[in-house]
C-alpha cells in the first residue's frame, strides 16, 4: 500500500486512519454489533419495538455526523483520503451516506410492524440492515478496488440473508437463494475485473490506475490506453456492478428476487443497495477509468438504452406489484445510467450536472421507493402474498389516507411535476442533453411515458375501478404462494375481502416522511443544492 | 416583447393561482357530508379567482404589446428556472375565459358522487391553467402543462360515463407522450442557446426568443419536439383520436374546462412557443401545420356530421374548430393570428356551452343519441332557444361572435396561405350542415314518450348559461374591446418574426376596410363555395350578405 500512496497527487495529504473521518461507518457497524448484544441478553418479550427504535435511532446518529464532517472538510479543501488513502471522504460520500441513513430509517420503521404481523419476532434482521448500510458507505467511500470489492461483498451478502430471512414463505428463500447464487457470480466476476486492472495498471487504488492509464512513455504514447487487458477488466467491472444495480442485460434475477423476498427488504434492496452500488459505480467509473470514458461510455449508453426501455415494457405486462415495481425499479437503473453516463464525460460542466443528476435521483428514487414498497407491505397483509393489482382496487374507499399516500408516490415516479420525480428525471435529462446526448435523453423520456402507464394502472385500481375486490383471482394466488405456512389460509381469505388491511402508526410514520420528501423536493428542489454540488464537486475535483 | 414598466400594487398573477389552491385546501378540510358548502366554497373561490382575472383584463394597458403584471423570482438557481409570470394581449383573454368558465362550469353541473375531490381536482385544474397561459418561463410552462393532465385525469376517469376509465388512460398517456420530447428540445434550446451565446443558463422565454441562436436544423428539430406536444394538445388531424373518447366521456364539467381551456393550451403553445421562439422554423414548416389544419377543418366536420351521439358531434366540431385556429396562427399575418386568439376565446365560449346544454340533456333524458331525441322545441323551449344561439355561433354566423374570429382568420389566411384558406372555407359551410342537422333532429319534430316531458331550463341553469350568451352576442356585435387588446401584442410578435426570418415579409395586410379585402373573401367565400357544392343552407347566404356590418366592426378596431 505504500506504493500506491507515493502514487498519491501531491497537495493531498496522505494521513493515518483519521478515525473522525468514519464515525458514520463506526455508528452503523458498532450499532449493529450492540445490537445482537443487548437483544441476545433481553428476553424476546420484553424488547418490543426495542430493535427498530435502536436501528432508527442509529441512523439518525450516523446521519447526524453528516452536516458536522461537511463543516470540517469545507475547511480542508473539501476532500480527505482516510485509511492510508483507501477511503476518500468527500461531499459524495457524505451524501450518500446520507441516503443510505435515510433508507434504514425509513425501512426500519417498516420492518417493526411486518415482523410482528408475521410473527417473525427477531433483531438478525436489523442487525443485518445495518451492516449492509455500513457495507453500503465503504463503498460509496472506497478509493481502493480492494476496498471497493470488500463494500460490495458486506453490503451484499447481509442482503442475501436478508431476502431468505421469512421462514415460513419458501418464496423468500428461493428469492434469497437466487439473489445469493448470481450475487456471488457477479462478485466472482467485479474481483476477475479488478485482477485484470490491477494486471494491467499495476495498481488497486483508483488514483493510482488513474495515473497509469494518463501516463505517458518516452515516445509520446500512453500504451495503458490500447491495452486490452484495461479494457477486459473494466467491462467485467461494469458487468458487476451491472448486477447489483439490476442494469439490462443483468437483471433477470430482479423480478424474482423482488417478488419472493419479504416487502420491507425490497424497499431496502431498491433503495440502499442500490444507491450504494451506483456510489460504487460512479465511484471507480468516473474517478478511476474517467480518462477511458470514450471506451465505456458507449457500452454504458447502449446498457442505459436497454435498460430504460426493457424495464418499462416488461413491466407493463406484469400483474404482481411486487414485479411490476421490480421491472419499474430496472427503469429507474435506467435514468441512473444515463446520468453516469453523463458524470463521466470529459466535459466538466456535462460532468457536474452528470454528478447532480446522479445524486438529486439517488435521494428522491430512494425515498419514493421505500415509501412505495410501505405502501405494498400494508397492502400486502398477513404472510406478505396479497400482492396483485386486484389488492389494490378501491383501496381508496377503504383506507383513504393510504391510496392518497400511494398516488402521490406513484405520481412522483412517474415524473409529475411538482414531486421529486420530475427533477430526478428532468436533471437526467438535462444532462445528458448537455452532453449532446439529445437520444439517450429521447430514449429516457420515452421509457418514462410507457412507464407513467404502469403506475396510472395501480391509481386506476386504486381510484377509478369498481369497488369490488375479485376474491376468485387473489385466493387462488395465495393458495400457491403460501403452501408453507399453516396460518395463513385465514388471513389470505381476509385480504382478500380487503378488510385486512391496517396501517400500523411506525408505517404512517415512515409514509408521510416520504411523501413529505417527495414534495418537499419537487416544489422546493434548491433545498439539497449545497449538499448536490458538494457531492458533484467532489468527483471533478479528483478529474484530471 | 419587451417588459412592460409598470406593475400592479399587488401580485396580480401569483394571486390567480394562489386562491383556486387555496379553495382546494378549503375543501380538502371540509367535512365530505356537507354537499351544500362544498359547491358554494368552490364556487366562491373560483369566483374571486374569476373576478381578478376580470379584473386583469380592467387594469390592462390596452396600448402596451408587451408583458404587463410581470412578477419573476428565482426558484432553481442552478437550473436557471425562474417564476416568471405575465400577461400580454394574447395570453390575457385565455386567462379571462379561464376566470369564467370555471366557475360556470361549477355552477352548471352536480357532480353524481363524491364530490369533496371532485371540486378538489377541479380547483387543482382551475390553478394549473392559470399557470400554464401566464408562465413565460419555460420550464415552469412545461411543469404546469404537465400538470393540469393530473386532475383532468382524474375528473374523466372518476366522474365520466361508459368507458371513462379507457378514455382518461388515452387521453394521459397520448398526451404526456406527446409532450416527453418537448422536455428533450426544452432543455436542448436552452443549453444550445447558452452555449452559442455565452450567457447563463436560462429558461427565460423573452431571452430564448430574443437570441436565435440556434442553427437552423437544430431550430427545426426542437420546433418540431414542441409542435408535437402541441399537436397532440390541440389536436391536430392524425394525432386527435383521444379528444372525442376523452370529451365524450368526460362529466360535464370536465368537457367543458378540456374543451374551453386545455385544447387551447395547444393552440397559445404554437403561438407562444411555436412561432415567438422558433420564428424561422415555423416560417418554414408552415405547410405542414397549414395542411393538418386544413385537413383537420374538414375532416373534423365531416366527422361530425356522421356522429350518432350528440356529445360526440360537438367534440368533433372542435377538431374543426381548432383547425382554423391553427390556419390562422400559421398563415402568420396580423389578422390571421389575431384571429386565431379571438377564436380561441370564442370557442371556449361556444363549444363551453355547448358541452353544457348536452349535459343538461344527458341529465334529463339519459342518452346523447340523436335518434332517440325529437321534439325537444315544444317541451323545452328555452333551452331550444339557447342551444340556438349556441350553435349560430358555433356555425359563425355574423352577428355573433363566431364570425368575427373566422372571417379574421379566413382573411389573414387568404393573404399568407391562400389554397389552404380555399379549402378551408368549405368547413364553414359544413359547419352549418353538420350543428344544423343535428339541431333539427334534436329539436325539431314530433316530441314522443320521454322527450315530451323533458323538463325545460331552471333558474339556476338560466343563469349559468346567460353570462355565455351574453357574451356570445357582445363579441359579435362589438368585438373592438377584445381586438384591440389583441392587436398590440400580435403586431409585436409579428415585427419579432419579421426581424428573425430573411426575407420574411407579412403578406400586405389588405385593411378591411377597403372592398379590395372584401372582394377577395367574397371570391374565396364563393370558390369554397364551390367545393362545398350544394347545401342549401341560409348560413352562407348571410356569411356574404353581412358584410356591411363586418366593415363597421373593424373599421372600429
Amino acid at each position: 500500500m505504500n506504493l500506491l500512496a507515493q502514487l498519491e497527487p501531491a497537495p493531498v495529504v496522505v494521513p493515518g486512519i483519521e478515525w473522525s473521518y468514519l464515525w458514520p461507518l463506526i455508528v452503523l457497524s458498532i450499532g449493529a454489533v450492540l445490537l445482537i448484544t443487548i437483544t441476545s441478553l433481553v428476553p424476546a418479550t420484553r424488547r418490543q419495538g426495542f430493535p427498530a427504535a435502536f436501528t432508527a435511532a442509529t441512523a439518525i446518529i450516523a446521519f447526524a455526523f453528516l452536516p458536522w464532517m461537511s463543516n470540517r472538510l469545507d475547511d480542508i479543501g473539501g476532500r480527505v483520503l482516510v485509511v492510508d488513502g483507501a477511503m476518500a471522504v468527500d461531499g459524495f460520500t457524505i451524501f450518500v451516506t446520507g441516503v443510505i441513513c435515510i433508507a434504514v430509517l425509513l425501512v426500519a420503521l417498516l420492518l417493526d410492524d411486518y415482523l410482528r404481523r408475521e410473527g417473525l419476532d427477531g433483531p438478525e434482521w436489523y442487525v443485518l440492515m445495518l451492516l449492509s448500510a455500513s457495507g453500503g458507505v465503504l463503498l460509496a467511500s472506497a478509493e481502493d478496488l480492494i476496498l471497493t470489492f470488500v463494500g460490495l461483498e458486506i453490503l451484499s451478502i447481509a442482503v442475501y440473508v436478508l431476502a431468505a430471512l421469512h421462514l415460513r414463505r419458501s418464496e423468500s428463500q428461493e428469492a434469497g437463494f437466487k439473489y445469493f447464487v448470481l450475487g456471488a457470480l457477479s462478485s466472482a466476476i467485479f474481483l476477475y475485473g479488478i485482477a485484470m486492472v490491477y494486471g494491467a495498471t499495476g495498481s488497486t487504488s483508483l488514483t493510482g490506475i488513474n495515473e497509469a492509464i494518463m501516463s505517458v512513455n518516452d515516445a509520446g504514447l500512453s500504451p495503458l490506453r490500447e491495452s486490452s487487458m484495461i479494457l477486459l477488466g473494466m467491462a467485467l467491472l461494469l458487468v458487476g456492478f451491472g448486477f447489483k444495480v439490476s442494469a439490462v442485460p443483468f437483471h433477470v434475477w430482479t423480478p424474482d428476487v423482488y417478488q419472493g423476498a419479504p416487502t420491507p427488504v425490497v424497499a431496502f434492496m431498491a433503495s440502499a443497495v442500490k444507491v450504494a452500488g451506483f456510489a460504487g459505480m460512479v465511484r471507480v467509473f468516473v474517478v478511476g477509468f474517467g480518462d477511458l470514458g470514450d471506451d465505456w461510455r458507449p457500452l454504458l449508453a447502449a446498457m442505459a438504452i436497454f435498460t430504460l426501455l426493457v424495464g418499462a415494457f416488461l413491466a407493463v405486462v406484469q400483474t404482481n406489484i411486487k414485479r411490476t415495481l421490480a421491472y419499474s425499479s430496472i427503469t429507474h437503473a435506467g435514468f441512473l445510467l444515463v446520468g453516469v453516463h453523463a458524470a463521466g464525460s470529459d466535459s466538466v460542466s456535462t460532468s457536474l450536472l452528470g454528478s447532480k443528476a446522479v445524486l438529486f435521483y439517488m435521494i428522491s428514487y430512494t425515498v419514493m421507493i421505500v415509501g412505495t414498497f410501505g405502501v405494498i407491505t400494508v397492502v400486502g397483509g398477513r404472510g406478505d402474498g396479497n400482492h396483485t393489482l386486484d389488492a389494490y382496487r378501491g383501496l381508496s374507499r377503504r383506507q383513504p389516507l393510504l391510496a392518497a399516500l400511494m398516488a402521490v408516490l406513484l405520481l412522483a415516479q412517474a415524473g409529475i411535476p411538482f414531486t421529486s420525480g420530475f427533477f430526478a428525471k428532468f436533471r437526467v435529462i438535462a444532462a445528458a442533453a448537455e452532453g449532446g446526448q439529445y437520444g439517450l435523453a429521447a430514449a429516457a423520456m420515452v421509457a418514462a411515458v410507457i412507464a407513467a402507464y404502469l403506475y396510472l394502472r395501480v391509481i386506476v385500481a386504486m381510484y377509478l375501478a369498481d369497488d369490488v375486490p375479485v376474491t376468485g383471482a387473489a385466493s387462488a394466488d395465495h393458495a400457491d404462494d403460501d403452501h408453507a405456512g399453516g396460518d395463513v389460509a385465514v388471513p389470505a381469505a381476509g385480504a382478500a375481502t380487503g378488510s385486512e388491511i391496517r396501517v400500523p402508526p411506525s408505517v404512517l410514520v415512515a409514509l408521510v416522511l416520504a411523501v413529505a420528501a417527495t414534495l418537499v423536493l419537487g416544489i422546493v428542489p434548491g433545498v439539497i443544492d449545497g449538499a448536490l454540488s458538494d457531492g458533484a464537486t467532489a468527483l471533478s475535483l479528483l478529474r484530471p | 416583447m419587451m417588459l412592460a414598466a409598470e406593475t400592479t400594487p399587488f401580485a396580480l398573477l401569483p394571486a390567480l393561482i394562489l386562491i383556486p389552491i387555496i379553495t382546494a385546501v378549503i375543501l380538502a378540510l371540509l367535512p365530505a357530508s356537507r354537499h351544500d358548502y362544498l359547491k358554494l366554497v368552490a364556487l366562491g373561490g373560483s369566483s374571486v379567482a374569476g373576478a381578478f382575472a376580470v379584473y386583469a383584463l380592467a387594469a390592462f394597458d390596452k396600448a402596451d404589446g408587451g408583458l404587463q403584471f410581470v412578477t419573476r423570482s428565482t426558484w432553481v438557481a442552478d437550473l436557471g428556472l425562474s417564476w416568471f409570470l405575465g400577461l400580454d394581449g394574447i395570453s390575457l383573454f385565455l386567462v379571462v375565459l379561464t376566470g369564467i368558465l370555471f366557475p360556470i362550469a361549477i355552477l352548471a353541473t352536480e357532480p353524481h358522487h363524491d364530490p369533496k375531490p371532485y371540486y378538489i381536482w377541479l380547483m387543482i385544474l382551475m390553478a394549473g391553467s392559470f399557470g400554464v397561459f401566464m408562465a413565460l418561463d419555460l420550464l415552469l410552462f412545461f411543469l404546469f402543462f404537465e400538470v393540469v393532465l393530473v386532475p383532468m385525469y382524474f375528473l374523466i376517469g372518476g366522474w365520466g360515463h361508459g368507458r371513462r376509465i379507457y378514455a382518461a388512460l388515452k387521453f394521459f398517456i397520448y398526451t404526456m407522450a406527446g409532450s416527453a420530447l418537448m422536455l428533450v428540445g426544452i432543455v436542448s434550446l436552452a443549453f444550445l442557446t447558452a452555449r452559442n451565446t455565452g450567457q447563463p443558463l436560462t429558461f427565460d422565454v423573452t431571452v430564448l426568443a430574443e437570441a436565435q441562436a440556434l442553427s437552423t436544423t437544430a431550430q427545426r428539430l426542437i420546433f418540431l419536439s414542441f409542435a408535437l406536444a402541441f399537436a397532440v394538445k390541440v389536436p391536430l388531424f392524425p394525432l386527435h383520436t383521444w379528444l372525442p373518447d376523452a370529451h365524450t366521456e368526460a362529466p360535464t364539467a370536465g368537457s367543458v374546462i378540456l374543451a374551453g381551456v386545455m385544447l387551447k393550451l395547444g393552440t397559445y403553445g404554437y403561438i407562444r412557443f411555436g412561432v415567438y421562439l422558433f420564428p424561422q422554423a415555423a416560417h418554414d414548416l408552415a405547410p405542414i401545420f397549414l395542411t393538418l389544419g386544413t385537413i383537420g377543418i374538414v375532416y373534423g366536420a365531416v366527422a361530425a356530421t356522421v356522429q350518432k351521439d350528440l356529445k360526440r358531434l360537438v367534440a368533433y366540431s372542435s377538431v374543426a374548430h381548432l383547425g382554423f385556429i391553427i390556419l390562422g396562427v400559421f398563415s402568420l399575418t396580423t389578422q390571421g393570428i389575431q384571429g386565431g386568439v379571438l377564436q380561441m376565446v370564442n370557442h371556449g365560449i361556444s363549444t363551453g356551452a355547448l358541452f353544457i346544454l348536452v349535459g343538461w340533456i344527458y341529465e334529463r333524458r339519459h342518452t346523447r343519441q340523436i335518434a332517440e331525441l325529437g321534439g325537444l322545441q315544444k317541451s323545452a323551449p328555452v333551452m331550444a332557444a339557447a342551444f340556438t344561439l349556441v350553435m349560430f355561433s358555433s356555425i359563425g354566423l355574423p352577428g355573433l361572435n363566431g364570425f368575427t374570429g373566422e372571417f379574421l382568420i379566413l382573411l389573414g389566411g387568404f393573404n399568407g396561405a391562400r389554397w389552404w384558406t380555399v379549402v378551408a372555407v368549405s368547413g364553414v359551410i359544413l359547419a352549418a350542415l353538420y350543428l344544423l342537422w343535428a339541431y333539427q333532429r334534436v329539436f325539431h319534430g314530433e316530441a314522443t314518450g320521454e322527450n315530451a316531458d323533458m323538463r325545460d331550463l331552471q333558474w339556476s341553469e338560466g343563469l349559468a348559461i346567460l353570462p355565455l350568451l351574453v357574451l356570445i352576442v357582445f363579441m359579435g356585435v362589438y368585438p373592438k374591446p377584445v381586438l384591440e387588446r389583441i392587436e398590440p401584442a400580435v403586431d409585436e410578435l409579428l415585427l419579432h418574426v419579421a426581424a428573425n426570418v430573411e426575407g420574411f415579409e407579412e403578406p400586405e395586410p389588405q385593411a378591411p376596410a377597403q372592398p379590395a379585402g372584401v372582394t377577395e373573401l367574397t371570391e374565396a367565400l364563393e370558390k369554397g363555395e364551390a367545393h362545398a357544392e350544394d347545401h342549401g343552407d341560409d348560413a352562407d347566404h348571410q356569411d356574404e350578405g353581412d358584410h356591411s356590418e363586418t366593415d363597421a366592426v373593424e373599421g372600429e378596431g
